[in-house]
């Protein structure tokens, strides 16, 4: 059945900080000549090592004292709201700004300002009367969510989606259903990390032998190479605004592309190990409910995070769903930034949706040495690649204890 | 501490506190609490607990009205940091 315009979800402004790119022309333009956003990094306790790290101006809609108070993550989902509504040229009225809702990803929150606080503490014999008043403002769930509304003036709904690595695609979703249901007329979407501030994901996933590492920081994100090691942990954020096609055709807005089509599911059988049967299963839903089939999806950009195991097991998903689909092509933008925790999905569909105007497929760097397991017909190595349309791109995300969220965006089409 | 030193101390951490702010014309009578948010007070009086030793109960915030005032109030305590 044809969907109305109502029914219909457009994407009309992106406001983005990676750690290759502060707006989306210059992570768009870094991706495609093979800028890495990776460096040398030091954090508390565990010391040195590796992250993508953003290097937005912070102030630019922020106070002194708001970043001081706030957090990290707060922070980044502040300048990507401001970002992505200027992009979409929207200056909210007070009636708009009660129809907004914001609803952004998070992989995790709170352990940075945790940790914080036990090292401050710390240097008073661990005396709780040291413990800051605003840790809990810090660490509640919602935080990002609610310091965006806080900055921005916005009066409707906000809520953060905790998703673990699946979270930046499930903000989007949300966003799109929060529409549908004629909850809000404005979604602010997407996801958000600051995942490099807290020594523990770094010490966890040291330990668990998933924590990248290399001479060279720009070659330690490595996706299906041979040589791959583990996870880059990065910070960023992309947020979009997300409207019903009848709103955004009245306003006469730019639209992106038309998040079509998405899927949720759960593996329900590990903590960290995924599924491919379940990751399949969620692919193929989100392209179904987009009308579309398989080989009508021209990129897909994967989750893979340079694990090991976890690259094996999204290919043989890929290949299952994927066979025969000769005009599909696959790439990984992690191999730039890193992983970007909660911000991952709705970061890296941010880098991949330029595909509808210039007919490119971005690269995915560092495959030096392709792992046989990871080969993929149609695996876009080393350089970008023209395509000779695209008219549809597939997203995938996913987190542990089995969460996976794909999402499909059409070209716009009325 | 001296009366002097006190007084710049607050200037210090309200500084510190509230940077946005242009602290330096501030009179020694004139409200310094209403120039605070709940939270940043709350924060002033974390700053003499850590940086001072300075314990100020809840029932004593009131004595924290004004530079004069906190100068007034913290003076004892500070007579032999």
């Amino acid at each position: 059945m044809k969907k109305t315009e109502c029914e219909r979800i457009v994407i009309t402004g992106i406001g983005l900080a990676s750690p290759n790119g502060s707006n989306l022309q210059e992570y768009r333009r870094n991706l495609l000549d093979s800028i890495s956003g990776v460096e040398a990094y030091s954090v508390r306790y565990f010391g040195d090592t590796l992250a993508g790290l953003c290097h937005f101006d912070a102030l630019k809609y922020q106070t002194r004292k708001e970043l001081r108070v706030g957090t990290r993550a707060g922070s980044v989902a502040i300048y990507c709201v401001h970002e992505a509504l200027a992009d979409a040229g929207l200056d909210l009225t007070d009636s708009e700004k009660a129809r907004t809702g914001v609803f952004i990803g998070i992989t995790e929150h709170g352990n940075v300002e945790t940790e914080n606080e036990i090292y401050e503490i710390s240097k008073y014999e661990y005396q709780t009367k040291y413990w800051s008043h605003h840790h809990n403002p810090r660490t509640v769930a919602n935080n990002p969510a609610g310091e965006v509304t806080i900055n921005l003036g916005i009066t409707g709904p906000h809520f953060t989606l905790g998703a673990a690595c699946a979270a930046g695609n499930l903000g989007c979703v949300t966003g799109a259903q929060q529409l549908l249901l004629g909850e809000v007329d404005i979604a602010l979407a997407g996801g958000v990390s600051e995942s490099p501030g807290t020594f523990g994901i770094f010490a966890a996933f040291n330990s668990q032998n998933a924590l990248a590492k290399h001479a060279e920081p720009a070659k330690a994100s490595r996706p299906f190479d041979q040589s791959r090691n583990g996870i880059v942990v990065s910070e960023g954020g992309a947020i979009f605004v997300l409207e019903r096609l009848d709103r955004a055709l009245t306003r006469k807005a730019r639209i992106y592309g038309e998040l079509a089509g998405w899927c949720c599911n759960s593996d329900a059988t590990d903590t960290v190990l995924p599924n491919s049967v379940r990751q399949a299963e969620c692919m193929r839903q989100a392209i179904s409910r987009s009308g579309l089939q398989p080989s009508d999806i021209h990129i897909v950009n994967t989750h893979a995070t340079g694990t090991p195991a976890g690259d094996i097991r999204e290919c043989e998903a890929l290949r299952e769903v994927f066979a025969n689909c000769p005009e599909t092509h696959f790439t990984n933008t992690k191999s730039f930034i890193g992983h970007s925790m909660g911000a991952a999905g709705a970061l890296e569909l941010a880098g991949n949706l330029p595909s509808f105007d210039d007919l490119t497929v971005h690269h995915t760097i560092n495959v030096d040495d392709l792992d046989p397991a990871c080969a993929l017909p149609n695996l876009v190595i080393g350089q970008p690649k023209k395509l000779p349309r695209v008219d549809a791109i597939l997203n995938n995300s996913f987190g542990m204890l089995g969460i996976n969220c794909v999402t499909v965006v059409k070209r716009f089409s009325e | 501490m001296t009366r002097a030193e006190i007084s710049q101390a607050i200037l210090d951490i309200v500084n510190e506190i509230v940077p946005d702010e242009d602290w330096s014309a501030l009179g020694p009578e004139e409200s310094l609490r209403g120039k605070l948010e709940s939270m940043d007070f709350l924060d002033v009086v974390m700053e003499l607990r850590k940086q001072y030793g300075v314990e100020v109960p809840e029932a004593d915030y009131g004595q924290l009205a004004t530079l004069q005032s906190c100068v007034d109030y913290l003076e004892p305590k500070l007579v032999n940091k």
